[in-house]
């Protein structure tokens, strides 16, 4: 709690600097939002030449699009920043975090933190919304609670890919671009029906980064769908199991990332 | 020694593993002790200057010391608690100032700044505006609250910087090159002010520079560093008996002419009618050489130079 406030006042400072170059935030948002925009518009182009993706209807792949968007965007607004670590390294200015009775992590994500980003989670609520209203879903108790958890899961999961390819860059400092294959490439494989995609990739994505389990199993879930790979329908309930074990493993990681900073320069 | 020390360190070594070029492409792995076995215990209350030249391991040793880096090999102990493994516990206690790089927020008035670490070190509101008022009377800080850090010159923001690292109140004080790049009335003000805050509070300060100014004034103790292991650990003025045996005569003569020449001395430069004859304590008395120098030249005025630390400190390195 204590580090929440703490956090709470280092995000405030953030935007109080951030305000002082007004007319770059603003533009910032905005190509923030047209980006967004765009990638529904991918979406809604494919349904205008197809019915179905995979057995999968536009409103249905919309759902897919707004949880995986949603979760991917609070991801990217609270702990993306910490792909700045590999920045401050070169620069040596990691070390200050270092210096702090907090977390490095908070510090670091708290002190990067981009309020313009909120474009990228703005647009997806919209989608998810509308989508939440249009699907086919067989509403229950356990389905609305489904929603909240996968979502809130889900932005764990992605905040804990965040974290473990950005602590790849203690050990190489350009590492950046392989980091974001997981990231913005995970962000965007979650937007479709993974049956789209080759077994193989099917299966890295659900076991290996569990990224299936953010959208695509609670999705399936919800409109009464058949699991893939042949799972059974509750394993939509494993999404909260998976974003506590993806924590667990990034938090290992990046404590044994911040036991190899070698510091650079004087 | 002290039964308690602050700092306690035996050795300590810190090695990186670097890529070394090997033919075209090959890269040779290569490792590189940056320190390379360290004992030091300082006592709580000391003032300790560690100097030396670039890369000798100063740095890294300061780094060991707050948990930035994780030591090779050593035992270290900063305030009872192991540095790496008690990182953010320890940072409560200790306040860092690097020189070159800064741990203000850049766009912000310097107030916004001091309130953040307010609330980063959770130092209680009262506490925090008592220290910030004698820290600003004591810095002349007053009038650059409300100036965005960006905007402060060098010395200014150093002075800053300080302040950032005491608020919190630590028992002990590490400064990487704090006056660097300052001009010389701010690093009096830096000096005169670490001065008071150890004689008030009892901070202790470990401190590495340049500025051998800074040590002379500041700094009973010093430590020497020199490829990654300490080649010097005592008194300022110990260090300077020791190695300060080498003294120069300087003479005004009447009459400009050729350098003399003169036993148990050596003329190192020339100017006009003044010469200056460096010669070793050991060989030859001053009353003795002038004797001899007014032997071959009339001398108008005359001044024994005592050896600065500045060439104490080359004596140690070429050892």
């Amino acid at each position: 709690m204590a580090t929440l406030g703490v956090w709470r006042h280092l995000v405030g400072a953030r935007i109080r600097a951030d305000w002082q170059y007004r007319t770059s935030f603003f533009l910032f948002l905005l190509s923030q939002t047209v980006i967004a925009c765009l990638d529904l518009a991918v979406v809604a182009v494919i349904f205008s030449q197809v019915d179905t993706l995979a057995g999968w209807s536009g409103i249905e792949v919309a759902l897919l699009f707004g949880i995986s968007g949603v979760a991917f965007g609070l991801a990217d607004i609270t702990i993306s920043q910490v792909e700045t670590a590999s920045r401050h390294i070169k620069a040596g200015s990691f070390d200050l975090f270092l210096l702090r009775p907090l977390s490095a992590l908070v510090h670091l994500s708290a002190t990067e933190f981009a309020l313009r980003r909120l474009g990228r989670v703005l647009q997806p609520m919209v989608v998810l919304i509308g989508a939440l209203l249009l699907a086919p879903i067989d509403w229950n108790v356990e389905r609305a609670a489904l929603v909240v958890v996968s979502v809130l899961s889900g932005t764990l999961i992605f905040g804990s890919v965040w974290v473990v390819t950005s602590s790849i860059s203690f050990w190489t400092v350009e590492s950046q671009e392989v980091a974001n294959a997981f990231t913005y490439g995970g962000g965007l494989a979650t937007t479709y029906p993974i049956d789209l995609l080759g077994t193989w990739l099917r299966r890295i994505l659900t076991y290996l980064l569990p990224l299936a389990f953010v959208a695509y199993l609670p999705a399936a879930r919800l409109l009464g769908r058949h699991q893939p790979l042949g799972l059974p329908g509750v394993v939509a309930w494993a999404t909260p199991l998976v974003a506590l074990a993806s924590v667990l493993v990034a938090r290992a990681v990046w404590t044994l990332a911040i036991r190899h900073h070698r510091s650079t320069g004087s | 020694m002290t039964a308690d020390p602050i700092i306690d360190v035996v050795g300590l070594a810190k090695s990186f593993s670097v890529l070394r070029k090997a033919g075209r492409v090959r890269r040779r792995r290569e490792e590189v002790e940056a320190v390379a076995g360290i004992d030091l215990q300082i006592e709580r209350g000391a003032m300790v200057g560690y100097i030396g030249p670039n890369g000798a391991g100063k740095s890294t040793t300061v780094k060991m010391l707050t948990g930035i880096l994780v030591p090779s090999a050593g035992y270290v102990r900063v305030d009872g608690l192991e540095p790496s493994r008690a990182r953010t516990e320890l940072a409560k206690r200790i306040g860092v100032v690097f020189g070159q790089r800064s741990q203000l927020w850049w766009d912000l008035p310097l107030r916004d700044s001091f309130d953040l670490l307010r609330h980063v070190y959770r130092v209680p509101a009262q506490r925090h505006a008592a220290n910030l008022r004698v820290f600003a009377d004591g810095l002349e800080l007053g009038p650059l609250l409300d100036v965005p850090v960006r905007q402060l010159s060098l010395g200014q923001r150093m002075r800053g910087e300080l302040t950032a690292a005491l608020l919190h109140d630590p028992t002990l004080l590490l400064l990487d090159e704090p006056t660097i790049g300052l001009d010389v009335i701010s690093k009096e003000a830096v000096r005169e002010f670490l001065v008071a805050l150890n004689r008030e509070q009892g901070t202790t300060v470990l401190l590495t520079t340049h500025d051998l100014t800074d040590v002379e004034r500041l700094c009973e103790r010093l430590l020497i560093i020199d490829h990654g292991r300490l080649i010097e650990d005592g008194t300022v003025a110990g260090i300077i008996a020791r190695y300060g045996t080498e003294r120069t005569l300087v003479v005004d003569l009447v009459e400009p002419g050729p350098p003399l020449t003169v036993d148990g001395a050596q003329v190192t430069r020339v100017e006009g009618p003044r010469q200056w004859l460096r010669f070793r304590r050991a060989d030859v008395t001053a009353s003795a050489l002038l004797a001899r120098v007014t032997a071959q030249a009339e001398v108008r005025d005359l001044t024994v130079e005592e050896p600065d630390i500045e060439s104490i400190v080359r004596a140690v390195y070429a050892r």
